[in-house]
C-alpha cells in the first residue's frame, strides 16, 4: 500500500510538469489570439458578448467544476462514501436556481456586473458599494481556497515537499493566471475554462468507463469493491452519515450546509459574470442548460471514480498519501494507467485551478473597476472608457499578488471551510438582494443594503466564532484553523442555515422601513429583464 | 447601467414609455406565464431536495435499505435527483421556447421599433 503513496510523490514529476507545459503553452497561444480583438470595455469584461449558448455552458462548467469539485469530491466519496455524493447533489440541483429565476433576467438587466442588476433602480452608489463589497468578499475567499488547495497538490504531484519549493510554484501559477488575465480578459479567459472542461470531462469519462469495465459495468459489483476495500467500515459507505451523523449537531451543520450549497450557486459573482458573455438571454438559458447537463454528467462520473478509487486503490492507502483524500483521483488513475494517466489527471488538475482562479480574478476586478471606480468614484463620468479597463487591469494584478501571497501564506492550513463560506456568504449576501430586485416591486436601496450587508456580516461573524475557525483540537478529523485558543460560541460550521433565513428578513424590514418607491423603474427593468428590451447587444467584430 | 447613466446611445425622447408597456395585456401575460411556471417548479424541486436533505440526514436505516445488490434506497434517491434536475431542464426550456420566447420577442421588437425612429 505505501508503495503506491510513495509512487505518487516520487513519480516522474518531469512527465507531469511537461504535460501542464504543453497545456500552459497551447492555452497561452490562444490567449494571445484571442487578445486582438480586445478592445473595448465590453471586450474586456464580457467578451464582446459573443460567445454562443454552448461555448459558454462549457466555459461555466469549466468555472464551476473546481479543484475541490473534481478533487475533493471523488475522494470524499473514496473515503466517507455516500455523504461525499451529497456535497455533489446540492452544487448539481442548485443550478435549477439559476435556470429559473436568474441567469435570463440577469443578462437582460445588466452589463457586466452584478452590481449593475442590484443597482439598476435604486440609488447608484450605496448599492454598488454593497454589491461590490460582497463580490470582492466571495471571490476573495473563493480564490483563498483554491490558492491553499494548490500548495497540497503540487506536494502530491510534484513530489515538492519543502515549502520554499511548494511556494516558487503557487508563484508561477499565479503568475501564468495574471498573465491569462491580463491579455485575455474575459475571452482569453472564457477559452482556458472552455479548454479545460473539456479535458477535464473526457478525462473522468476515459477513467470511469475503465473502472466500470474493471467492474463489469455492474454498479453493484463497484460498490461491493468499495465496501470490501473497506474493512470493518466498509459497509458504512453505501449509506449516508458516515461524516455528518455523529451527533445532533454534525447532522444539523450538514442542512445548513446542504442550504448554502443550493442558494449559494445562483449569487456567485463569477458565475452571474459569465451571464454577460452571450449576446442574448435566450443564449443565457441554453448556456445553463448545457452546463448543467455538463456538470451533471461530471458529477455521476466523480461517483463512479470515489466508490472505485475506494475499491481499486483503497482507504488506507489514500489516508497515508500526501494530500489524503485530495489525492483519491491521482492515485486511481496512477493504478489504471501509471505515469502517463497519473501526469494527465495532475495536469488537468492544475489547469482547473489555474482556469476557475483566472475566473475569480477578473471578477472582482470588473466589479472594482465597474462598480467602485467608474460609477463610484468617477460618478459614471468617465470621459475615457479606456480608463476603466486600465484600473480592471491593474486591480486583476492587485487581486494576482493577493491570490499568490494569500496561497503561500494559508498553504498548508486547513481552509476547506473557505469554500462552503464563499457559497454561505454568496447565498446570504447575494441570492436574497437578486431574487427581491428581480421580483419584488416594493423591493427599494434600504432593503438591497439591508439584506447585503446582512447577510454578509451574518455569515462572517458566525464562521468567525464557529468550531472551524477555533476551539476543535489539531486531532480532530477537520482541526480548526487556528489552534491553541478557543472562542467559538456557534455550534455550526456552515452559517448557512441562520444567515440566509436572516438576510431574508432583512431585506424585507428595510424595505418596509423606508418610503422609498420607485413604481416606474420597476416597470422599466421588468420590462427589459421579461422581454430583452434594450439589452446589451453583441459587439460585432 | 439604467439609461439615465447612458443619455449618449439613448437619448430620452426616444425612451420607449416602459409603464404603458408594462400595463399592457400582452406584457401581464408574459409576467403570468413566466411567474406560473417556475415558481411553482422553483417550490417543487427546492422542497423535494429539503426532502431528500433531511432523509439523508436524518433516516440513515430506510437510506440504507437494500434495493438490488448493493444498491440501497439512498444511491436510487440520489439518483433520482439528478433524473429530476435533467427533466425539469428539459420541461422549462420546452415551455419557454413555446409560451415565453414569442411574446417576449414580439413585445421586444414593438418597444424597440417605437423606440429607434
Amino acid at each position: 500500500m505505501s508503495a503506491i503513496a510513495a509512487g505518487v510523490t516520487g513519480n516522474n514529476p518531469a512527465l507531469n510538469i511537461g504535460i501542464f507545459a504543453v497545456f500552459v503553452a497551447i492555452t497561452l497561444v490562444v490567449v494571445f489570439r484571442a487578445s486582438r480583438n480586445t478592445k473595448t470595455a465590453a471586450d474586456y469584461y464580457a467578451a464582446g458578448r459573443a460567445f454562443t449558448g454552448p461555448q459558454n455552458g462549457i466555459a461555466i462548467s469549466g468555472d464551476y467544476l473546481s479543484a475541490a469539485s473534481f478533487l475533493g469530491i471523488a475522494g470524499a466519496i473514496a473515503l466517507n462514501g455516500y455523504d461525499g455524493f451529497l456535497y455533489s447533489i446540492g452544487f448539481l440541483v442548485a443550478w435549477l436556481v439559476a435556470l429559473l429565476l436568474v441567469a435570463e433576467l440577469l443578462r437582460n438587466t445588466g452589463k457586466y456586473t452584478m452590481g449593475d442588476v442590484l443597482a439598476f433602480r435604486m440609488r447608484q452608489r450605496p448599492v454598488r458599494a454593497a454589491a461590490a463589497t460582497s463580490t470582492l468578499v466571495v471571490s476573495f475567499f473563493y480564490l483563498l481556497a483554491q490558492m491553499a488547495g494548490a500548495g497540497g497538490l503540487v506536494a502530491l504531484l510534484l513530489g515538492i515537499t519543502n515549502k520554499t519549493g511548494q511556494a516558487v510554484v503557487i508563484a508561477a501559477v499565479g503568475l501564468i493566471m495574471i498573465v491569462y488575465v491580463l491579455v485575455g480578459g474575459m475571452k482569453g479567459t472564457t477559452w482556458v475554462q472552455i479548454i479545460k472542461a473539456a479535458l477535464l470531462i473526457t478525462g473522468a469519462l476515459a477513467m470511469t468507463i475503465w473502472v466500470l469495465a474493471k467492474f463489469g459495468f455492474n454498479l453493484s459489483s463497484l460498490l461491493g469493491g468499495a465496501v470490501d476495500a473497506g474493512g470493518k467500515t466498509g459497509e458504512a459507505l453505501l449509506s449516508p452519515g458516515k461524516q455528518y451523523g455523529a451527533t445532533g449537531t454534525s447532522k444539523l451543520d450538514f442542512l445548513s450546509l446542504g442550504l448554502a450549497l443550493v442558494l449559494g450557486t445562483a449569487g456567485l459573482p463569477h458565475i452571474l459574470m459569465r451571464f454577460y458573455t452571450v449576446p442574448t438571454a435566450k443564449e443565457a438559458r441554453r448556456s445553463v442548460v448545457w452546463a448543467i447537463w455538463l456538470i451533471g454528467i461530471f458529477y455521476l462520473f466523480t461517483l463512479v471514480l470515489g466508490y472505485g478509487a475506494g475499491a481499486i486503490v483503497g482507504p488506507e492507502a489514500i489516508r497515508a498519501a500526501p494530500g489524503k483524500a485530495n489525492s483519491a483521483a491521482p492515485l486511481l488513475a496512477q493504478a489504471l494507467g501509471g505515469p502517463v494517466l497519473l501526469g494527465l489527471i495532475a495536469a488537468v488538475a492544475f489547469a482547473t485551478i489555474l482556469a476557475v482562479v483566472a475566473g475569480l480574478t477578473i471578477t472582482a476586478s470588473a466589479s472594482f473597476a465597474h462598480d467602485i471606480y467608474a460609477n463610484i468614484i468617477k460618478k459614471d463620468k468617465l470621459a475615457d472608457k479606456n480608463a476603466e479597463v486600465r484600473v480592471a487591469r491593474i486591480t486583476a494584478v492587485v487581486i494576482g499578488i493577493v491570490a499568490i501571497v494569500g496561497g503561500i501564506v494559508a498553504n498548508g492550513q486547513n481552509v476547506a471551510f473557505l469554500v462552503a463560506l464563499a457559497f454561505a456568504v454568496a447565498a446570504s449576501a447575494n441570492l436574497p438582494t437578486i431574487l427581491y430586485s428581480l421580483f419584488w416591486k416594493r423591493f427599494n436601496t434600504s432593503g438591497a443594503l439591508w439584506s447585503t450587508y446582512g447577510g454578509l456580516v451574518a455569515s462572517i461573524v458566525l464562521i468567525v466564532f464557529s468550531p472551524a475557525v477555533s476551539g476543535k483540537p489539531a486531532t480532530a478529523s477537520t482541526p480548526s484553523m487556528i489552534q491553541g485558543v478557543d472562542f467559538h460560541w456557534f455550534p455550526l460550521e456552515n452559517p448557512g442555515i441562520v444567515s440566509i433565513p436572516l438576510a431574508f428578513f432583512l431585506g424585507w424590514l428595510g424595505t418596509v422601513l423606508s418610503k422609498e418607491r420607485r413604481a416606474d423603474k420597476y416597470a422599466e427593468m421588468e420590462v427589459r429583464a421579461l422581454t430583452g428590451a434594450g439589452a446589451e447587444k453583441a459587439t460585432p467584430h | 447601467m439604467s439609461t439615465s447613466h447612458d443619455p449618449g446611445t439613448r437619448p430620452d425622447p426616444d425612451e420607449p414609455d416602459w409603464a404603458e408597456v408594462h400595463g399592457s395585456a400582452e406584457f401581464v401575460e408574459l409576467r403570468r406565464r413566466l411567474r406560473r411556471f417556475v415558481f411553482p417548479m422553483t417550490a417543487v424541486f427546492l422542497v423535494w431536495y429539503l426532502v431528500y436533505v433531511l432523509l439523508a440526514d436524518y433516516a440513515h436505516g430506510f437510506m440504507a435499505t437494500k434495493l438490488v445488490g448493493d444498491i440501497n434506497v439512498g444511491l436510487v434517491l440520489g439518483l433520482l435527483q439528478f433524473v429530476s434536475t435533467f427533466v425539469i431542464t428539459s420541461l422549462y426550456v420546452r415551455y419557454a421556447d413555446r409560451k415565453l420566447d414569442p411574446l417576449a420577442t414580439s413585445i421586444r421588437e414593438r418597444v424597440e421599433g417605437g423606440a429607434a425612429k
